[in-house]
């Protein structure tokens, strides 16, 4: 097992180096001026120069990019041009608000999403089946400006129960109720595509030989379906709800917006308007970490759950 | 062992039964059309009674099963009938009291113990949960699944009850499964393909360890499967199912001594048995094909394929009837059906064997080592063999034993290790198929064990054989036309076929189009990997005809791989066995079989349940064979070989291959004279055999050997 997640830990890294790669090869080419954006347009031609001199841009493209690579190794995500002020600074409280909506959005989804898959799998071709599958699929394909906007016409201005933005301030709980509604926004999108991979592991365990063994020991069907079951067809599921937290973060620019919620995908939004490119660097390559760290994690738990796995190269 | 009793004198209370099915229907729906699949079956199954159910693929037997247990499939559902166990109506039971019966009266035991058991809990806790319903409590439970898996005999209960199922080998894990299913003493112990997975030698463990808790438990059986002999050697009596129906019905030993029903004729005369040779003997078979599921043809099922059928047989359906000595057939001729006429001439005039003083393939110090994780596996080890044109060799062995690798390394789909020579017609050709010219392609050629996943599905029968005809005998236009219709008949198909795509054609006529492809290039050399393993053995025999016909016409050598020694022992001039990738024996066909053997050789041919049922002595084979990565030192047959040489000889030293009569090679220390003999009284039974044609082609001989099964 150790070899396993070692070689898994090396593709990571190696993930990582490539998407920083990109990253910082895209903030060279795409247009604009550093020096410019941050000077304004009076400033002097002389005195753009001294400033991107000054940000070392004027270094040939491997020294720029070993000596922020680095710096960023070593916890300095370097200076925001449009605020003058370290990243980290604006950075990682975005990232914890953030990652606060999307806890929130995956306390919901991912029990209710695998209550709904299994529910479906368990009456299959049954009418609560056709309801959960086609409800899900119909959820996903509505993109979540759409079901945001729904959704804040009918529960923030109609019916007044919850706030119309998501307040950035506080502690997580005086916050909660504000993220409830672009929690549910992003549960929508998720919901379908987790519950659809649930029911399809169960459908598959439900027809397995060793259920059926089960079933003719003479199990109450509960035990069948908790112990020999669910243990199985929840396996390719947790990989799944893994790669969704990439997308979920990658998908808070669009609810973050929508709310006016100060998070990590608002940062980077900003951040792409304003040519910040600093901030925008250091803000995609910290979703590429927590991406790589969620799908290790769930390689991790895949292993430990799955005896094949554990037991490898153990004997 | 078990011997079938005649019903009378067994000792079934006959007023009392474990289980009764009666005049049973059973039903799919498929797009919204009920499709009867099961029609009128009845059986008895009396207290401590085994009862089979035979038969081939599609006939109903796994539905029936299914039905017993409540366990059909969502679309499955009985239509009419009842179904009583101990007294009780199957049918009637509600959620609770059906648990109760699946956990105290009935266990199922299937065919494929990998799958039947859960990946991710361990052996211990999956035996334990048997007895935490019964109520034990946890630990209670635990202790009582050891004592569970010592009562099957497995090797290390103490690491069996910890482990996983996927580190377990298939053997160990059926027998855990059956550990499961014994465990609680149910009343009735279903059988369903038990062994048909497994190894000969891992089957033959099996069914002794079944009949042992069988005598020990006193529990009526229910065996399914497809394989008479296997049938005979585990029941009391037997049902024969064609089609959804329970065609004959009575003692195991009868029905397959005295059929009275022209299917159970006709299934019968389709196995090659002990005697028969491709050279004096042709197998029957049975025309036609299984009706389409859920059509149900006016008349008897049987009609269509049946030659002794006339008006009555396909207007009126024949019902089951006392044929006397508690036996029923469902037939209106069965008096007549001992005399169906032969689908296939029984004659056969052919050439066969060596003409020609050249090999046609020679094979010279071939080995192959692979190497995975660090570890090298040495799946061939100095392999030499010499084959002439017109000559079958017959390849057997375990699984694992390198029969695969072999045939890979001739055709040059896996590369030899250095100094490995494979000669064709005299010349030496490259290691890869990659690097072979087109002559070279050509003259070897494959047949493989699944034609569905052989022929390209996009592709029309004509594509597929025309296609060779192009590449590798350079054959265009009216030529090609002519040749490919030519090659078609030669298969017994018709033009008819050639627009056809594999998904239209049954799997053997899918298999015929594998030949015919193979064919299509007129190769010297054509390697058949278990060919028939995957079809029905009335399908089987028809294929075994086609391959002795084109073998005689082409004086085609046959590489022949298969597991089923029967089927071996029917087409091949020479035998060769082999064990953990060395040939362990090697000599000509009959000489193999005839004894002396190799101990190995020995277990192999006794592992294979016979017909007559009485049985010979069995070799056991200890334990299970051993990793090819780690072989045992000296002899690699050491560690399971119940003749080994006290002196530790075996243990240390890699006898060589020996030649022990002319022709016959042996890897063997022991001499000659200490080696078993398992057909001394061979000679008696071929002669009976011989004297069975004498009194009449069409008679069936009561001391035969049934080998092999009718479908996978």
């Amino acid at each position: 097992m150790g070899k396993y997640l070692l070689e898994r830990l090396g593709l990571a890294v190696l993930t990582l180096v490539l998407l920083s790669m990109i990253v910082f090869v895209a903030g060279q080419v795409l247009p604009g001026n550093p020096g410019r954006a941050i000077l304004g347009h009076f400033a002097s031609q002389s005195a753009v120069a001294a400033l991107n001199r000054q940000l070392g841009l004027d270094k040939p493209l491997p020294v720029q990019y070993w000596d922020w690579i680095s710096r960023f190794a070593q916890g300095n995500l370097g200076r925001s041009y449009q605020y003058s002020a370290p990243v980290s600074q604006f950075l990682w409280p975005a990232l914890g608000r953030s990652l606060e909506l999307a806890v929130v959005a995956f306390v919901i989804v991912v029990p209710l999403s695998i209550l709904g898959g299994v529910t479906a799998a368990l009456n299959r071709g049954k009418a609560i089946d056709r309801i959960i599958s086609i409800a899900g699929l119909s959820l996903a394909t509505v993109p979540e400006f759409v079901s945001g906007i729904v959704l804040i016409v009918i529960f923030a201005i109609e019916l007044e129960w919850l706030p119309v933005d998501a307040q950035s301030q506080g502690s997580f709980f005086t916050v909660l109720p504000s993220l409830i509604l672009p929690a549910i926004a992003l549960v929508f999108v998720l919901f379908g595509y987790i519950a659809r991979m649930a029911r399809a592991g169960t459908v598959e365990a439900l027809d397995s030989d060793y259920v059926r063994t089960a079933t003719l020991k003479g199990l109450p069907r509960r035990t069948v379906v908790f112990r020999h079951v669910l243990r199985n067809s929840l396996l390719p599921t947790i990989t799944v709800i893994a790669t969704q937290t990439g997308y979920l973060i990658g998908g808070l620019v669009v609810i973050e917006t929508l709310f006016n919620y100060q998070g990590i995908g608002r940062l980077i939004y900003d951040a792409a308007l304003s040519k910040d490119f600093p901030m925008l660097e250091a803000g995609i390559l910290v979703i590429g970490v927590v991406y790589l760290l969620a799908t290790l994690i769930a390689d991790v738990l895949y292993t430990v759950l799955n005896p094949r796995l554990r037991l490898q190269g153990a004997e | 062992m078990t011997l079938a009793l005649p019903a009378e004198t067994s000792p079934t209370p006959q007023d009392r039964h474990t289980l009764e099915v009666d005049h049973l229907d059973v039903a799919y729906t498929v797009r919204g059309n009920d499709r009867l699949t099961l029609r009128d079956i009845s059986f008895r199954i009396g207290q401590q009674e085994s009862f089979g159910l035979v038969g081939e693929s599609g006939c109903g037997k796994s539905t029936t099963v299914q039905a017993i247990t409540r366990y059909l499939p969502r679309n499955g559902r009985v239509t009419a009938g009842s179904i009583t166990m101990g007294g009780r109506d199957v049918m009637s039971m509600g959620p609770e009291g059906l648990r109760r019966l699946r956990a105290r009266e009935v266990s199922v035991v299937y065919q494929e113990p990998g799958r039947a058991l859960n990946p991710s809990m361990r052996i211990g806790r999956q035996v334990a949960e048997v007895f935490e319903i019964m109520g034990s409590p946890r630990k209670e439970a635990m202790e009582r699944a050891g004592h569970a898996l010592r009562t099957v005999q497995i090797a290390d209960p103490g690491r069996v009850i910890r482990a996983y199922p996927h580190q377990l080998s298939g053997g160990m894990l059926q027998r855990v499964v059956i550990a499961m299913a014994i465990a609680v003493e149910p009343s009735l112990l279903v059988l369903d393909e038990p062994t048909t997975a497994l190894d000969a030698t891992v089957e033959a463990e099996v069914l002794d360890l079944v009949s042992g808790l069988r005598e020990q438990f006193n529990t009526a059986v229910l065996f399914i499967s497809h394989n008479l002999a296997v049938i005979a050697k585990m029941c009391d009596r037997v049902g024969v199912m064609y089609a959804g129906e329970i065609v004959e019905q009575g003692a195991a030993q009868e029905v397959f001594d005295d059929p009275r029903h022209p299917y159970t004729v006709g299934l019968l005369r389709c196995v090659p048995r002990r005697g028969h040779r491709k050279d004096h003997d042709r197998l029957d078979s049975i025309p036609g094909f299984l009706p389409s599921p859920g059509e149900v043809p006016t008349g008897c099922v049987f009609a269509t394929r049946c030659a002794l059928a006339d008006d009555r047989c396909r207007s009126e359906t024949p019902a089951m009837e006392d044929v006397g000595g508690a036996r029923a057939s469902r037939c209106f001729k069965h008096e007549e059906a001992p005399a169906l006429p032969r689908a296939t001439p029984a004659d056969v005039a052919m050439r066969s064997g060596r003409t020609s003083s050249e090999p046609v393939i020679r094979v010279e110090h071939v080995s192959k080592t692979y190497s995975a994780r660090g570890e090298s596996v040495r799946a061939l080890v100095d392999v030499n063999l010499e084959l002439y044109p017109g000559e079958t060799l017959g390849v057997v062995g375990e699984s694992g034993c390198g029969k695969t690798t072999l045939a890979r390394v001739l055709l040059g789909l896996t590369a030899p290790d250095e100094g490995s020579v494979v000669e064709i017609s005299g010349q030496r050709v490259a290691p890869t198929a990659a690097r072979r010219g087109r002559d070279e392609l050509r003259l070897l050629q494959i047949v493989f064990q699944n034609p569905d996943a052989a022929l390209n599905r996009r592709h029309s029968v004509r594509h597929i054989v025309g296609r060779t005809l192009t590449k590798l005998a350079g054959l265009d236009g009216e030529e090609r036309e002519e040749r490919l219709i030519d090659i078609v008949r030669s298969v017994r198909m018709e033009p008819r076929h050639l627009p056809m795509r594999p998904a239209q054609l049954s799997g053997g006529l899918k298999q015929r189009v594998a030949i015919a492809r193979a064919f299509a290039g007129q190769p010297a050399v054509l390697v058949c990997d278990e060919p028939t393993s995957a079809l029905d053995v009335s399908v089987q025999a028809a294929i075994l005809n086609l391959l002795v016909d084109l073998q005689s016409r082409e004086q085609v050598t046959y590489v022949f791989i298969s597991h089923d020694l029967g089927v071996v022992r029917y087409l091949s001039d020479r035998i060769a066995v082999l064990y953990l990738g060395r040939i362990m024996e090697y000599g000509p066909a009959e000489s193999v079989f005839a004894g002396p053997h190799h101990p190995y050789t020995e277990a192999l041919l006794s592992a294979v349940p016979t017909l007559d049922g009485t049985g010979r002595e069995r070799i056991r084979l200890e334990g299970d064979i051993p990793s090819p990565a780690d072989p045992p030192s000296g002899c690699v047959f050491h560690t399971r070989c119940p003749r080994r040489l006290a002196d530790g000889t075996c243990e240390t030293v890699e006898p060589p291959l020996r030649e022990v009569e002319p022709g016959k090679v042996m890897r063997c220390h022991l001499p000659l004279d200490e080696l078993g003999r398992l057909e001394e009284q061979g000679a008696s039974s071929r002669s009976s055999d011989d004297r069975g044609h004498e009194v009449g082609p069409h008679a069936v001989d009561h001391d035969v050997e049934v080998v092999g099964g009718l479908d996978p």
